[in-house]
């Protein structure tokens, strides 16, 4: 405290990422000196412990398919070629059955996975990368750029996005993974735009800007190391609710035949698939809902998990 | 802490109403279990108040004043609040009674008025129902009988135009207004226990006055047993009966008002009472406010909580916590090892000052500042009030 | 107030004129001719006839030309013909309309019929057993894609205990009984991800009310618990449930889409699905713009049902 009694003057930005607490102890004063991952593992609920570590089983299960000893391949029709049967239930060769084409169920739930996470994930970085940018750019040199982007914002909002993507997915005929996040990009902007704007804006007006405008800091040099640092947490908050939403979004789209293009596995493409013939065999419908189903869950569940430590931390501060 | 068994006041003051006795408060604890820790709000308090009298409970914000008035109340609501002791209401222990007893008497014989009126009235319900609402909940009476009530009360606090702010909202009145709207509805069945806590320290300085002394008319018309709590104590000067001065969660002083006024015996009444502004003052002399921080309830420093701060801390302080023990006859009690005229405290001051202790010279600084305008030290000319 | 409504026209028929520019554009734009619509394949070999058809339907002029003609006829009411049946598209939009209607309806209301006891009641025991049931099964209804909550509906109710049908609509000039019967699997299979968000949404508003100083001192009066929460709390913690019961409106119209698709009922979603497949962009035209429109004035109705909400909103105009 100075001796005129003002409070200190807050000359940096308090973001954690760019100085963030080097270790446990900082971030959990109180805690031992146990790794960062271990003490915050270490304080989840057992729900949502099984919830993280069902999400990094589905990303490994993703991201190493190929690796896999012994996984059938996703596309193959046992009963093509003699040495396989449809609808089958679990065998030692088929831990989950095969579907009414004779394909191994496993192995189209984990390519399926790869193809839901790739696009949600992608996405929200799309979303973080462009609204991020505009939001800020918006929400720190306000004026008529402002005003015209967060207009066409709220004119994009005002229009369905589902409908948006079975429009322009049809129309455009190929549908592979890498369109589909291009479509979904088109889509996916706005909300990040929205939310980067109104942090940027509260941001701005805080004191350490006004110091770095102060002595002298160039514009566009406040808005990559002040404005963005600090309007990031915010956004990768906003894409852990993103997430699942997405991942419901994708799964929609497969449902609808919209999705990647048949037979590449996708869990909305494998349940579209299985519905007709529900009161013959009902479990390939079954284990791609309940996958599906976990999969958002947990994601859900881990978001409403770091919002509640969120909130008691600043409650706590 | 030493439970009282014999009644703390003996009155020496103004009327003596003789009353019996309405409130007996023994060895009350609360705490709040924070992540954090247990955070120990209220610290063992005891005190009794007789029927008609008026009580200030004194004290900086996290004392525990405002905790030790809900507490009485069983108004701490949560799950993570945990009370313990007694406190007696015209023979019945409140903190063993049932919620549907407790909500019998609440608003009809213990109301209270909070901090501040802005956020104490809902913002989206017309004054006017806050009070008929009350009354109907309490007493037999239809729609139309309730309104004239309600409308008597709000012309007794002093509404100009009642019939017209009736159906306000409360953002469409002054802060001044909104209070006596809150006072109109505490007031609305009648009760004979009031806590007002801080009423007036959201108000506007001119409109504090007019507030209190609102309040003082209608305890002394109603002979309501009304409890003050502040952390002024120039709002309790020459308006309460007695007073209880707490300090992290405990009693430190208890007097009657004058005789906190004239006899301090505790350094931190004294410190409280040098931190009122006087008027006699010349208008840029610094205030001497308390040196240091209250400290923190779940982090309490061992001995004396007071120890920190008081500008006649003696090793004995940090390691003994003096308790509150009588002093001559008069119901005075204090709890302080060096208690202030005393010649051990005189020594202390003494020996401290010569240790430049930073608290013991903000002190003497202040006491050059008075002795330069020519008042006493210790002695209030009357607070804001 | 007469104010807010001027500026809400003008955004609406700002919107509706971007959002149909751009639909017009992108039919144009992306691969796909309006011909295949018109014309069988085998008989696109004739170039004269095609050119004849084309010409027929103007879709030689420019776009700019094209569009500007679609718009003075939609201002007066004609939206065009469809290019597959050739009838006027506003005969079947009015057809459709109240199908897709009833059904968003009958989801709303029984979302909120559902959920804002339950908001209330969670909010109120916060923390309790059952609050943390509740908010549990919340957060799983929230992680359940529409079209597997419909999928588990038609099985277990019309598949297995043939309570109700799987498919189709009966209207409600069919009778009261059939036509209950043909909304209740779609709109309860569109509540359930509603009930969930206004459920948790209301309940997080709810505690946060019942930290209110109002509702300390209405409690200090003696009044009892259940005037509280529903004189004192609800209206307060209600103001947010409302702007998401209106931006949801997106999501709901994508939902329904989905649900008409899953439940072959013949209302605007599913029209709108096979108008694109079939290219018949007259049809897309007209349903996307409708859509707009319809959200648009589900927002400033938002907006009017806040002023009745908050009476210090009304006060002030």
């Amino acid at each position: 405290m100075s001796k005129l009694g003002l409070p200190p003057v807050i000359t940096r930005a308090p973001s954690r990422l760019r100085r963030g607490p080097r270790n446990a102890e900082q971030m959990f004063p109180g805690s031992s000196g146990k790794s960062r991952f271990g003490n915050l593992f270490g304080k989840m609920p057992w729900l949502t412990k099984l919830c993280f570590l069902w999400l990094i089983l589905v990303v490994l299960a993703a991201a190493l398919a190929d690796l896999i000893p012994g996984l059938a391949d996703p596309n193959y029709q046992g009963f093509v070629f003699g040495d396989g049967k449809t609808n089958e239930g679990p065998t030692a060769s088929h831990w989950l059955g095969t579907d009414n084409v004779s394909r191994d169920i496993l192995a189209r739930l984990i390519y399926g996975a790869r193809v839901s996470l790739i696009f949600a994930f992608s996405l929200a970085a799309i979303g973080i990368i462009v609204g991020g940018t505009l939001g800020s750019i918006a929400g720190y040199f306000r004026g008529l750029l402002e005003t015209f982007l967060m207009a066409l914002v709220d004119t994009w909002l005002s229009f369905p996005a589902l409908i948006g993507l079975v429009f322009i997915t049809t129309m455009l005929g190929m549908r592979n993974l890498v369109v589909l996040v291009l479509v979904g990009a088109v889509f996916i902007w706005p909300s990040y735009t929205r939310i980067a704007r109104a942090t940027a804006l509260s941001v701005s007006g805080q004191a350490f800007v006004t110091a770095a405008r102060a002595i002298g800091t160039s514009r566009k040099r406040i808005l990559v190391r002040e404005i963005f640092p600090n309007v990031l947490p915010a956004l990768l908050a906003y894409s852990l609710v993103g997430l699942p939403i997405l991942i419901i979004l994708e799964s929609t789209l497969s449902f609808l035949g919209l999705g990647v293009e048949i037979p590449t596995a996708s869990w909305g493409g494998m349940i579209n698939q299985a519905r007709q013939d529900l009161l013959i065999n009902i479990w390939p419908a079954v284990w791609p809902a309940v996958t599906l189903f976990m999969t958002v869950y947990s994601f859900n569940n881990l978001a409403d998990w770091v919002r509640t430590q969120a909130a008691a931390r600043s409650a706590a501060i | 802490m030493a439970v009282s068994e014999e009644p703390t006041y003996t009155s020496t003051s103004s009327e003596s109403m003789g009353g019996s006795e309405i409130l007996r408060v023994e060895d009350l604890h609360t705490s709040f279990f924070l992540p954090i820790g247990e955070l120990q709000a209220v610290r063992g308090v005891s005190f009794s108040l007789k029927r008609g009298r008026s009580l200030g409970i004194v004290g900086e914000s996290g004392s525990g004043k405002s905790v030790l008035a809900r507490s009485i109340m069983c108004l701490n609501l949560g799950s993570n609040v945990k009370t313990s002791g007694s406190a007696f209401f015209d023979g019945r222990d409140l903190l063993s009674l049932s919620r549907r007893e407790m909500r019998r008497l609440w608003g009809t014989e213990i109301a209270m008025i909070f901090q501040d009126p802005m956020t104490s009235l809902n913002p989206m319900v017309k004054i006017g129902r806050q009070v008929i609402e009350h009354l109907r909940q309490h007493k037999n009476v239809n729609r139309r009988e309730a309104k004239q009530t309600a409308l008597d009360l709000l012309n007794e606090v002093r509404i100009p135009e009642a019939e017209s702010r009736i159906d306000r909202l409360p953002h469409e009145l002054s802060g001044g207004m909104r209070q006596r709207v809150s006072i109109a509805s505490a007031l609305a069945c009648e009760p004979s226990l009031l806590f007002a806590d801080e009423p007036t320290t959201a108000l506007d300085v001119t409109v504090q006055h007019q507030i209190l002394n609102l309040l003082s008319r209608e305890q002394r018309q109603r002979n309501m047993t009304m409890v003050m709590v502040t952390h002024d104590l120039g709002v309790i000067a020459g308006r309460t009966d007695d007073t209880l001065v707490m300090y992290a969660g405990k009693v430190v002083e208890q007097a009657s008002t004058d005789e906190i006024f004239e006899k301090t015996q505790h350094p931190y009444t004294e410190a409280l009472m040098r931190s009122i502004p006087r008027t006699t003052h010349a208008s840029h002399t610094p205030l001497a406010a308390i040196t240091g921080r209250p400290p923190v309830a779940t982090h309490l420093p061992a001995g004396c909580a007071f120890s920190p701060r008081c500008p006649y801390v003696q090793p004995k302080c940090h390691e003994e916590d003096p308790p509150l023990v009588s002093i001559g006859t008069s119901g005075h009690k204090s709890a302080c090892w060096y208690p202030v005229g005393s010649d051990a405290n005189r020594e202390a001051f003494e020996r401290n000052l010569s240790d430049r202790l930073p608290q013991t010279l903000a002190v003497a600084e202040s006491l050059d500042a008075d002795q330069s305008s020519g008042i006493p030290a210790g002695l209030p000319d009357g607070g804001i009030a | 107030m007469s104010k807010m409504l001027a500026i809400r026209l003008m955004r609406l028929v700002v919107t509706v004129i971007v959002v149909s520019f751009v639909t017009f554009v992108g039919t144009n734009v992306l691969p796909g001719d309006p011909v295949n619509a018109l014309i069988p394949i085998d008989a696109q070999q004739d170039r004269e006839f095609v050119e004849q058809i084309r010409e027929e339907w103007g879709l030689n002029d420019p776009m700019v030309v094209r569009y500007g003609r679609w718009l003075g006829d939609a201002v007066q009411g004609d939206l065009g013909r469809s290019l597959v049946t050739g009838q006027p598209v506003t005969d079947e939009i009015t057809h459709r309309l109240p199908i897709t209607f009833e059904l968003m309806a009958v989801a709303v209301g029984f979302s909120l019929l559902i959920a804002v006891p339950l908001g209330a009641f969670t909010g109120y025991r916060e923390g309790r057993r059952s609050d943390r049931l509740i908010s549990g099964l919340a957060q799983a209804g929230l992680s359940l894609p529409v079209f597997v909550t419909g999928l588990i509906l038609i099985y277990v109710f019309a598949l297995r205990l043939h309570w109700f049908p799987a498919v189709g609509w009966n209207r409600l000039s069919d009778g009261l009984g059939p036509n209950l019967k043909s909304v209740a699997l779609p709109a309860l299979s569109l509540a359930i991800t509603e009930i969930a968000v206004y459920t948790r949404v209301l309940r997080s508003d709810m505690i946060a009310t019942l930290k209110e100083n109002y509702i300390l001192s209405a409690r200090a009066k003696g009044l009892t618990d259940r005037f509280i929460l529903f004189r004192h709390g609800l209206r307060p913690s209600l103001l947010t449930l409302v702007t998401v019961v209106g931006l949801n409106i997106g999501f709901l119209i994508g939902g329904s889409l989905v649900i008409e698709y899953l439940f072959a009922i013949p209302g605007l979603g599913k029209r709108l699905f096979s108008a694109i497949q079939q290219r018949d962009f007259m049809m897309v035209q007209a349903i996307t713009v409708l859509i707009t429109v319809f959200y648009v004035i589900v927002n400033t109705a938002t907006d009017l049902v806040y002023m009745v909400v908050d009476p210090r909103i009304r006060r002030t105009n």
